[in-house]
């Protein structure tokens, strides 16, 4: 019953992690972003195997999302660490040298 | 099911979306990362709603006790907390709120179209003990490899994370005098 | 002997190339070699003479071809020879005067560097003549024609060196060359109507009547032209006495005795061809040449000048001769024009030896210092002027004879017996002024007198002996028998009806006993007198009107039975009335010639010698006269201002044609090619590079164009991402 106003909720949330991702300058802030892709994802995933499913196996893809997003963070800060050291700032702008 | 739990639900899902979307329009980094936290916390609740309470504790303890403690550090360590300027050009604002509301219409108008078989009973049982089992025996590859993805993040982070030192710029390759 | 007619010419050719190659290393430099051949050719030709003589036919023909030149059996050439009794006389004329000049040259050109090549040329020259004379068609009497133009060329301008005598030299060439042109049209519109060449084959053509009329005329008139050209007739007479630039024996013997000769002879040759207005044509040409030369002779004062115009009238006269009918006395005139005048020269050429200048101003009383030249000269120019007994006379009194014949045939060209006589006249009186400034009276300069004296015999022998030939006897009785004036080719011109067999009557039949036509009907006298008669009796071919048909009298009845009946009645009677007007005309004509003569003769003694009449004041009273008989009528002024001028402006104009027209056009070939090439250079920079360089510049422009699409911002990347995937939701969708 409850399935669609979820769906609708991790729709909200995907869209404002897209709105992150698009509009924020700061690397950091569109990490978080794509934290928010990410966990909209994963209420999807645990939507439908609570409502749909008869398994739980979307359970155990939302466990995996989670450790890869963690994995990816963590490595994804590393760069950002790196970027700032080289070049001083954490702004998307500043990794624009695949500008063709 | 009507009465408490429907508000508690709605609690829980206004929180969710309310801190997501301010952490897409707060300025402050700092105030993004609280906001996300909350943002956290109520996909936890929404979890436990929906009867993934390994889950839940999971999105815990990944998401709030390391992810999010992550980019705290990592927004400390960038330095241009106060300072940052985060100056959004405006025509870009515009272009993007637009496609996300398109989006969302879309996606919103295909949740809501009666398209999916729902089950006919939905049982609340703990999972814990599930999800274990068919980590060991039905999803024992993902769960391994995830497991090396796990160290090669944790090798990368680490060799990316290393401070820029002569003696430590020569390549890997060589050996050590 | 008769059969080796033909070697004749090629002694003398021989000795050309001797002399030519190593005359200069040849003891006596090679005179020897020339007088020899030419004395062998002499001897033949006495010896051929005399059998041609013994024959005494006046038809004797001997006339032998081979063909030469075969071009597809179309057309051939034949080279052969031609002997009658005309060619024998002529072959001793030239050998003989060419084989005294040869003995002559010996003293007078003694000394001079170019010694045997003068040898070489005079051999030359005899070579060329005596083809000329044995030449039997117009081909080859057309290339010896040449080669005498060439041989005289080398002859007049031998002292080159002298830019007077070169001149000279080109203008007899280049005159002479105008009337070969003249020959060369009138015997190719023979030819182009005839197809052939030989003489006896032309004027069976003509006979056939393949060419008549008006273009007949004018081939006449063309073949003449040659003659007019070589002769030295009126208006190109003016090469004549600059041709006095050569040395005297070339003057003796080119232009007294041979080569102006050779005019004369080509008109007798073929005078079966000349149609009435041709003749006419001829007989004024001769008129205008004897009387405007002798004009000018009486005011010259260089001796050879004066024996050139004289030489000039005299040959008016020999051409006025056949013009009016008078074969065999233009003929008889030629021969002995040959010897007196040849004379005349080499006695001036003893003079000018002698005296070391060609004026009589400055001559006088030489007949005390050089006797024997001064007898042969006086000699010689009684034979000129027409004393009875000397050769002269006979001949000349022959030629007015005929021309006042012609003028009671046809009055109105009386003006040609009075022109004639007139002229007679003023030769006597020009010849005797000569000779009486030159060898009597006092001498003009001093000097030159004590240095003069007699010229040693290699010079007096030919004197005397061309003296001794200039008599009378020597040439009467049998000249006029055998030298006959041959039927005309033309069938008009005879009233006998066309008929089968007229063709052969008219012509020349190449075997032997040709058809001449005949005496009159008068039995043949011993004298000169009748044989005169009968000459004029046959001679006229002319005027229609006059019915004297070739067959009357026949002498050879077997050749022309059918004829013979018909043509004898009709002679027979208009044969009286013939023999009566020739009659008359010889009785006056000889009258009249021996009055003028004597008055020449009286005039130029009374002015010269007694001095009653001073002509210096005749000068002065007639100046305008005067000086335009002195300046040579302005002649040459008058070519020079045009023909002369006329053909440098031509080529003048011609060349400034080639300059810029011709030239101008290739080079806007070449400029055409240039600016073709800038153009195409220029297309090849624009448009070809230029689609090259837009290809490139397309794919640059795109390229850049294209690149801001990596901003390498990934915020661009991520929305252009979601847009995408958008796009594919809505469509999916709905």
């Amino acid at each position: 019953m409850a399935l669609d106003k979820l769906l609708v909720i991790a729709a909200a949330l995907f869209c404002c992690g897209l709105y992150t991702i698009l509009t924020r300058r700061n690397a950091v802030a569109v990490l978080m972003g794509v934290e928010l892709v990410l966990n909209a994802a994963n209420i999807n995933f645990v939507a439908f195997s609570h409502y749909v499913s008869h398994l739980i196996g979307g359970q155990i893809f939302a466990v995996f999302v989670i450790v890869l997003a963690a994995a990816e963070a963590a490595v994804a800060l590393a760069i950002f660490l790196r970027l700032f050291s080289t070049t001083g700032t954490v702004e998307v702008d500043a990794a624009d040298q695949l500008r063709g | 099911m009507k009465g408490p739990a429907d508000l508690i639900f709605y609690v829980l899902a206004a929180m969710t979306v309310g801190s997501a979307i301010l952490v897409a329009t707060l300025r402050n980094i700092i105030y993004s990362a609280v906001a996300l936290l909350f943002t956290f916390g109520g996909v936890a609740g929404l979890y436990v709603l929906l009867s993934a309470d390994f889950l839940a504790a999971t999105q815990l303890l990944v998401y709030v006790g390391g992810i999010l403690v992550l980019i705290m550090f990592a927004v400390f360590l960038s330095n241009r907390i106060s300072s940052v300027k985060l100056s959004n050009p405006v025509h870009f604002r515009l272009p993007a709120a637009g496609i996300c509301l398109v989006l969302f219409g879309t996606l919103a108008y295909t949740a809501v179209s009666p398209a999916f078989a729902l089950k006919a009973r939905v049982t609340y049982q703990p999972t814990t003990a599930e999800i274990g089992e068919l980590l060991m025996t039905r999803y024992l590859l993902p769960f391994e490899v995830a497991s090396v993805l796990l160290l090669a993040a944790l090798i990368g982070a680490a060799l990316l994370s290393r401070p820029d030192r002569p003696d430590v710029a020569r390549p890997d390759m060589e050996e050590p005098k | 002997m008769i059969r080796y007619a033909y070697i004749i010419p090629f002694l003398p050719l021989l000795s050309f190339f001797v002399n030519l190659a190593v005359g200069k290393r040849l003891p006596r430099k090679g005179d020897w070699v020339s007088l020899a051949t030419i004395g062998a050719g002499l001897v033949m030709s006495i010896v051929i003479f005399f059998e041609v003589f013994r024959i005494y036919d006046p038809n004797f023909r001997y006339h032998v071809v081979v063909p030469w030149l075969s071009l597809e059996g179309r057309f051939v050439i034949n080279a052969g020879i031609l002997v009658d009794n005309l060619t024998a006389v002529m072959l001793v004329v030239v050998t003989g005067v060419s084989f005294l000049v040869h003995l002559f040259s010996v003293g007078y050109m003694h000394g001079d560097p170019k010694y045997s090549r003068f040898f070489a040329y005079l051999s030359v020259f005899s070579f060329s003549m005596l083809g000329l004379v044995l030449a039997e068609s117009f081909f080859f009497i057309y290339i010896f024609w040449e080669l005498v133009g060439f041989s005289s060329y080398a002859l007049i301008g031998f002292w080159f060196e002298k830019k007077s005598a070169a001149d000279a030299g080109k203008k007899a060439f280049i005159v002479n060359r105008i009337g070969d042109f003249g020959f060369l049209i009138g015997f190719l519109l023979l030819f182009a109507t005839t197809g052939v060449l030989g003489y006896d084959e032309v004027f069976r053509g003509i006979a056939e009547g393949k060419i008549e009329g008006t273009l007949l005329t004018l081939a006449g008139i063309g073949i003449f032209c040659g003659a007019i050209g070589k002769s030295a007739q009126f208006p190109l007479h003016v090469w004549l006495p600059d041709a006095m630039e050569g040395p005297t024996p070339v003057s003796a013997l080119i232009h007294a005795a041979t080569m102006v000769a050779a005019g004369v002879y080509l008109v007798g040759r073929v005078y079966p061809i000349f149609t009435p207005d041709a003749f006419l044509f001829i007989a004024y040409t001769g008129l205008l040449t004897l009387f405007i030369t002798a004009t000018i002779a009486l005011t010259a004062t260089d001796i050879k000048k004066v024996l050139a115009y004289s030489t000039c009238s005299q040959l008016g006269y020999m051409i006025l001769g056949l013009g009016v009918g008078g074969f065999t006395a233009g003929l008889a005139h030629l021969t002995t024009h040959a010897a007196f005048k040849a004379c005349l020269f080499l006695g001036s050429g003893s003079v000018i030896h002698a005296v070391h200048s060609q004026e009589i101003t400055e001559m006088g009383a030489l007949r005390k210092k050089m006797p024997i030249t001064f007898i042969t000269f006086l000699i010689a120019t009684l034979s000129i002027a027409g004393v009875p007994l000397f050769s002269g006379f006979y001949s000349k009194d022959m030629i007015l004879k005929s021309a006042l014949l012609f003028g009671m045939k046809n009055p109105q060209h009386m003006i040609l017996f009075a022109g004639a006589l007139l002229t007679a006249g003023m030769t006597a009186y020009y010849m005797f002024r000569l000779v009486i400034r030159t060898f009597l009276g006092e001498p003009k300069d001093r000097h030159k007198f004590d240095h003069a004296h007699e010229s040693p015999p290699n010079m007096w022998v030919p004197l005397v002996v061309l003296a001794g030939l200039s008599f009378s006897f020597w040439y009467s009785g049998w000249f006029g028998d055998l030298v006959k004036t041959p039927a005309s080719a033309i069938p008009a011109v005879h009233a006998v009806p066309a008929s089968a067999g007229s063709a052969d009557s008219v012509l020349h039949v190449p075997s032997a006993g040709a058809a001449f036509a005949a005496e009159s009907a008068e039995p043949k006298g011993a004298g000169h007198e009748p044989a005169a008669h009968a000459a004029a009796a046959s001679e006229r071919p002319g005027t229609p009107g006059h019915a004297v048909p070739a067959p009357q009298g026949e002498k050879h009845p077997p050749a022309v039975p059918h004829e013979a009946a018909p043509g004898a009645e009709a002679g027979g009677h208009g044969a009286s009335h013939e023999a009566h007007l020739d009659h008359l005309a010889h009785v006056w004509s000889m009258y009249l010639s021996v009055l003028f003569g004597t008055l020449g003769i009286g005039l130029a003694f009374v002015v010269f010698r007694f001095r009653w009449i001073d002509p210096e004041k005749v000068a002065t009273a007639v100046r305008p006269v005067h000086t335009f008989l002195l300046n040579k009528w302005y002649f040459d002024e008058l070519y020079e201002a045009t023909a002369v001028n006329g053909t440098k402006a031509l080529s003048r104009a011609l060349g400034w044609f080639d300059l810029y027209v011709v030239d101008g056009l290739v080079n806007l070939c070449a400029q055409l090619g240039v600016w073709a090439s800038f153009l195409i250079g220029k297309f090849d920079n624009h448009v070809v590079d230029g689609a090259v360089n837009g290809v490139a510049d397309v794919t640059i422009g795109s390229g850049s164009f294209f690149r801001r699409f990596q901003t390498g911002k990934l915020y661009h990347y991520v929305f252009v991402l979601a847009g995408g995937v958008l796009i594919i939701f809505l469509v999916k969708a709905f």
